[in-house]
């Protein structure tokens, strides 16, 4: 009965998220949710757009920063540095996905906000710092796994590139990369996950204004922190909205969580 | 057209900048952690440990929310353990693979990958709201649990798998039931592989934030009852750097965070490390 | 002649579609040696392991006609499978202590079983690993890891593991195949000392082990028995060809 206990929970989570958050969707209409642009929740306006938006940005931001640092550090570590090196660095990293998201946050209200306020103008809270922060975040999750993915490919693979003339990097390009693409496919999506999944970082940093942003510099409003935003006080109607968010949250992140787990299997085959 | 650059070139070039990319990358991670200590230890004293917060947590100290960041930890892995340890017990030892285990391994990822904010919701929904354990080390506990399931299932089965399987085969050809080699062979064995996933489950029960700050409250009292509510340091952390309380304290209390959830994390690691050395 | 104490008829056993073993037909004696020599994948490890069912492990195995052990049909109903394995005591062909102490070790069977009481276990610790000769070695650090020891301290080890049960039957899958000359004559001088109180069952890929220890041998071949007989008749004038041939080293 144990062994059951994760599929169980997940069934109960869902149930409950989706048996809260159902029945407003439906009475308002699906539609209305997905696309309408105004989030007035006193007025019984629910309009979710800002929001996906936000979240999308703020992910792909997070994807443009944190791919190419952490893929740059996963191939310096595995092909151009010493083992040593390697070793001694790989758990560091690791270490620092234990950090504490508020941390990071922090750190952005600190330094991030005003240094984005100063140099680039706006009010600093911004779709460009929940990026640069989230970016952040997601890396160690990228350099580890793609890590243990270079790793895993065979060295003769290596070997064989190289004593045909390669150097070290066209075998990184031509060889290595393509051999564990799907390791490091896997890496990026669990990094979306986590960053879409995000929420106390975003809501320090992302200024949570619900309206759809017309620059990097202006202010968002991401699906996490409209429910941790407004969870403490909503009421009725209004807290199903949330659960409502929650739903469309809850999709979102079960999709990718399905292709995550279709690419890492194909793997091990 | 391509131009043609000798591909020593090249690889000189990329090098060198793949190298300035990883530098970066290290020296923010880095920077993050030595910023939040460097301000923040100076606040962190004896008095700042053990006394209760005061004036909303402006002054004072952050004993209570040490409190609640334990007793919450505590409970969600005294939860979590048994199930975790039970489903992989269960998925290594008593079944073949077949569909069921494959429809518990989707679950437990399906699980890893739910957002805290998720797990919070609901937790909100089912134990404050309809339970009626309203804001509580209960309610909190057991959100937290459910979330770290996971980690425990994965963790506990590779180590359970990776006790090879010979010693599986010596105890049942001594004389002993299936539960005897299980209890007394293949989990002693497995008990620093499972450990580390404990551990680590501890560091991310300690720095959660939105999964409890919905079930758990945020009350600055010592709890004293399953019932009570109770702040934890993440949470307290969040309010204070949020609402502007002091940033004095912020900065003492991020630094407690970043120290314990490290310290602990080595733990982890060691404890894998010296598990590998026995078996590879 | 002694009683059988192990009896086959037409026994077959299965892994899945591949049968593994066919038509066993093999009567055991009581307190002798008797060896079972044969090339790799003849199926002699397999026939031990169905003695103490331990092949029931393995998905997809299952068997057909008869195998007593002292009159009692060990695939019939009624049979305690635990209660089997603790009559006979099985070495396996690589040491694998299990990751203790070595007086641990030697007490998990019998602490298994039930047995208590730290005076009976002290007891039963130094009484099996006397009987193994190991005794002296390591008397002054039973406490520390079994891991320790030497590959033929450690055989001995799982030998005296065994004893620790109060078998009635010691089954060896080539005991020595991984180790040196001195530790395996070691093995066998211990197994000859203990012939008198138990049966003695010994795999081996070593022919002139089973020359120099077996009282009888059988040849396995393919999952059959080409052979059984007294150990100096099947080294010194076989009566099948493929017995004679395997035993000069043509093949296997």
């Amino acid at each position: 009965m144990i062994a059951f206990s994760a599929v169980s929970i997940l069934l109960i989570i869902t149930i409950f998220i989706f048996g809260e958050g159902m029945p407003v969707m439906v009475k308002y209409g699906l539609r209305k949710f997905l696309f309408g642009l105004d989030w007035f929740p006193l007025e019984r306006s629910y309009g979710l757009l800002p929001m996906i938006i936000g979240s999308l940005m703020v992910t792909g931001g997070a994807l443009v920063i944190g791919v190419p640092f952490g893929l740059a550090c996963a191939v310096v570590l595995t092909e151009f540095s010493s083992k040593r090196l390697r070793r001694f660095l790989k758990p560091i990293i690791e270490l620092l996905a234990g950090i504490p998201s508020v941390v990071y946050g922090f750190i952005g209200v600190v330094i991030l906000i005003p240094f984005i306020r100063d140099h680039l103008g706006g009010p600093g809270f911004s779709v460009l710092a929940s990026s640069v922060i989230l970016g952040i975040m997601i890396l160690p999750t990228i350099i580890s796994i793609s890590i243990d993915s270079l790793e895993a490919v065979p060295r003769t693979y290596r070997e064989g590139s190289i004593a045909l003339g390669a150097t070290r990097w066209q075998t990184t390009r031509m060889v290595m990369f393509p051999a564990a693409k799907s390791g490091i496919i896997a890496s990026i999506i669990l990094g979306m996950g986590r960053a879409i999944g995000e929420t106390m970082a975003v809501i320090m940093v992302a200024g949570n204004a619900a309206t759809i942003p017309r620059s990097l510099l202006d202010p968002v409003r991401t699906l996490t922190s409209n429910i941790a935003l407004e969870l403490g006080y909503a009421a009725g109607e209004h807290r199903q909205a949330l659960f409502a968010t929650g739903v469309i949250l809850f999709v979102i992140i079960m999709i990718l969580n399905t292709i995550a787990n279709m690419t890492s299997r194909k793997r091990r085959p | 057209m391509k131009i043609a650059v000798p591909p020593r070139t090249e690889q000189g070039i990329i090098r060198a900048l793949l190298w300035l990319l990883t530098a970066i990358t290290v020296f923010i991670l880095f920077f993050i952690i030595f910023y939040v200590l460097k301000r923040g230890l100076p606040v962190v004293s004896l008095e700042f440990l053990a006394q209760n917060p005061t004036e909303m947590g402006k002054a004072g100290g952050i004993f209570s929310t040490i409190i609640g960041t334990i007793a919450l930890t505590l409970l969600a892995i005294l939860i979590a353990t048994p199930m975790g340890v039970g489903s992989a017990i269960f998925l290594t030892e008593y079944t073949r693979e077949n569909w069921i285990t494959r429809m518990i391994r989707f679950g437990s990822e399906c699980l890893a990958g739910i957002p805290s904010i998720i797990f919070g919701l609901f937790g909100f929904i089912l134990f404050v709201t309809k339970l009626g354990f309203g804001w509580s080390l209960l309610s909190g506990g057991l959100t937290l649990a459910f979330m770290i399931l996971p980690t425990i299932i994965r963790t506990s089965e590779e180590a359970i798998r990776s006790v090879p399987y010979a010693y599986r085969e010596v105890s049942f050809s001594l004389g002993s039931t299936k539960w005897q080699t299980v209890t007394r062979v293949v989990l002693p064995s497995s008990l620093p592989g499972i450990a580390t996933g404990v551990i680590l489950s501890i560091g991310r029960s300690i720095g959660e934030t939105a999964a409890v700050i919905f079930t758990a409250g945020s009350s600055l009292h010592v709890p004293t009852s399953l019932f009570s509510s109770s702040r934890t340091m993440s949470v307290h952390f969040y309010i204070l750097a949020r609402e502007g309380i002091s940033m004095d304290n912020a900065y003492g209390t991020a630094a407690v965070l970043i120290i314990a959830i490290l310290g602990i994390n080595v733990l982890a690691y060691s404890l894998m490390n010296r598990f590998m050395r026995r078996y590879c | 002649m002694s009683e059988a104490v192990v009896r086959a008829e037409n026994f077959r056993h299965f892994f899945g579609e591949r049968q593994t073993l066919r038509r066993i037909n093999l009567e055991i004696r009581r307190n002798e040696i008797f060896g079972i020599i044969g090339p790799a994948g003849s199926g002699k490890s397999t026939f031990l392991r169905a003695l103490n069912r331990l092949n029931d492990l393995v998905p997809g195995s299952r068997t057909e006609g008869t195998l007593e052990v002292c009159g009692q049909d060990i695939y019939g109903p009624g049979t305690s499978v635990v209660e089997l394995r603790r009559r006979l005591g099985m070495v396996f062909a690589t040491p694998i202590p299990l990751p203790r102490s070595i007086f641990e070790n030697v007490a998990f069977g019998a602490r298994m079983a039930g047995v208590k009481g730290r005076a009976r276990l002290n007891e039963l610790v130094a009484d099996s690993l006397r009987k193994t000769a190991l005794w002296e070695e390591v008397m002054d650090r039973l406490d520390s890891s079994a891991l320790k020891l030497s590959g033929g301290q450690q055989q001995r080890l799982c030998l005296a593991r065994i004893l620790a049960l109060k078998p009635e039957f010691i089954m060896l899958d080539e005991p020595t195949s991984g180790l040196d000359p001195i530790s395996t004559m070691k093995i066998e001088e211990t197994l000859r000392q203990l012939q008198s109180e138990f049966t003695i069952i010994l795999v081996t890929n070593n022919t002139k082990q089973a020359a120099r220890v077996a009282d009888r041998t059988a040849f396995f071949l393919n999952g059959e028995i080409v052979e059984v007989d007294r150990t100096e008749k099947i080294f010194s004038a076989p009566s099948d060809q493929r017995t004679n041939d395997y035993i000069l080293g043509k093949f296997g």
